[in-house]
């Protein structure tokens, strides 16, 4: 477990933002859970939960999630379902339990970019964006390959872009980490797919085309094709080769239920 | 550091140090229904409420709770004892470790959700590790508790 010398219940995001400048021993604390299995001696542990970013607001063109959001909140948000069918709900419902998802945070959850991570997927197939304290916003698609630094994520931006999104992860056994995570997306222009967990962080690929969706053998050269676009690693979970094969499937099962605009939005 | 809150609706104030968790804070009042099953977030044991939502205390900083409601079993004394009678009288108890979890995750649900569908039980506590592997025969009496409960 970690040792926390001193908690600090920021004030302000201004006080929260300067104590973690000042040195790299300043750790924002989200949901806490992962975080406290690590052995880090953390000098100031900066806890965000008093500055009323627990909130999701919907506006017109998207919804703004603060950062101290909670999993179980996205999963039982009616504005979220009512725009994006289950797709919130699918990629968390599996994560251990109510208990633990009352408690990890949607800033903790993106912030750290975990390679396991099915929020991470979600998100990215949404066409998220991310809001830094210092850095503004940043489209997530870029922000998962920008190095980790001392700034604060405050909150993510979903905008309503008319997307149809299928949400798919594989695990072992019911509320383990996924083997992987897969998202098929039907925008205006075309499809995207987005594969998390691979065990490495979500990837998006756009560049792969898909004309004729309603063809089985069309859609059996997508999944193939964006599968080899993906590189896939091994662990206790799977090997690379069992991901590759189970890409292929997942992307699949969600182009057929894409195509059948079935539950997901 | 100081910290006041309110345990089963009574207000307290105690030091703390920084890096405590909830579920040893609790014990540390002499709060012994709250109990260290695996200590990495994933076993259910430590289940107490937190402005009336189920979390586990063990992943929850004691400095995170200042002037919230924390409730444990022994806050729901009465519901627990019922339940807890019932479960055995379904048979469904086994070695009892993970009761007190369960009991207070079930109490959640129940308030949150009245009229669960059996799948919204086992999804509501798949959090809930038993060691026994009894699931089903909690499932099987849970079925009927809220059977009974919701009088359909």
């Amino acid at each position: 477990m970690y040792t926390v010398k001193n908690y600090v219940l920021a004030g302000s995001l201004e006080q929260a933002a300067e104590l973690r400048q000042k040195s790299k021993n300043n750790v924002i604390i989200g949901g806490n859970l992962w975080l406290k299995m690590g052995h880090r001696t953390i000098q100031n542990a900066i806890d965000l939960s008093r500055l009323e970013l627990n909130q999701i607001e919907e506006e017109e063109n998207g919804f703004r999630i603060g950062c101290m959001v909670t999993l179980r909140d996205l999963e039982t948000h009616r504005g979220l379902a009512n725009y994006f069918g289950d797709i919130f709900q699918e990629a968390v419902r599996h994560i251990v339990g109510v208990q633990f998802r009352n408690e990890a945070t949607v800033g903790g959850s993106i912030f750290p970019r975990f390679g396991f991570s099915d929020v991470l997927t979600v998100f990215l197939a949404c066409g998220s964006e991310v809001e830094l304290y210092r850095g503004g916003r940043v489209a997530l698609a870029d922000f998962i390959n920008m190095p980790l630094d001392n700034d604060i994520l405050t909150h993510m931006y979903v905008p309503k872009e008319g997307r149809k999104i299928c949400y798919e992860s594989f695990r072992q056994t019911e509320t383990d980490f996924p083997v992987l995570t897969c998202a098929v997306i039907k925008k205006q222009d075309g499809f995207e797919t987005v594969l998390g967990a691979r065990p490495k962080q979500a990837l998006l690929v756009s560049e792969v085309s898909l004309s004729c969706p309603e063809k089985r053998e069309e859609r059996e050269r997508y999944a193939r094709q964006v599968a080899e676009k993906a590189e896939f690693g091994s662990n206790m979970r799977g090997s690379a080769q069992y991901r590759a094969a189970l890409a292929k499937v997942l992307i699949q099962r969600g182009l057929e239920r894409l195509m059948e605009e079935a539950t997901c939005r | 550091m100081q910290i006041e809150l309110y345990i089963n609706e009574k207000k307290v104030q105690a030091e703390i140090r920084p890096n405590m968790m909830l579920l040893e804070f609790l014990r540390s009042r002499g709060i012994r229904s709250v109990k260290q099953g695996c200590d990495t977030g994933s076993c259910g044991l430590c289940t107490v409420w937190v402005d009336e939502k189920p979390v586990l205390s063990c992943g929850m900083p004691a400095a995170r709770v200042q002037g919230r409601h924390v409730t444990t079993l022994e806050g729901v004394q009465e519901e627990a004892e019922e339940f807890s009678r019932f479960l055995a009288q379904e048979g469904a108890d086994q070695c009892g470790y993970c009761s007190p979890g369960l009991i207070m995750n079930v109490l959640a649900l129940k308030r949150e959700l009245p009229h669960p569908t059996a799948e919204q039980v086992k999804e509501y506590l798949a959090g809930n590790l038993c060691r026994c592997t009894g699931y089903q025969s909690q499932y099987r009496a849970l079925e009927k508790y809220f059977e009974l409960e919701g009088g359909n």
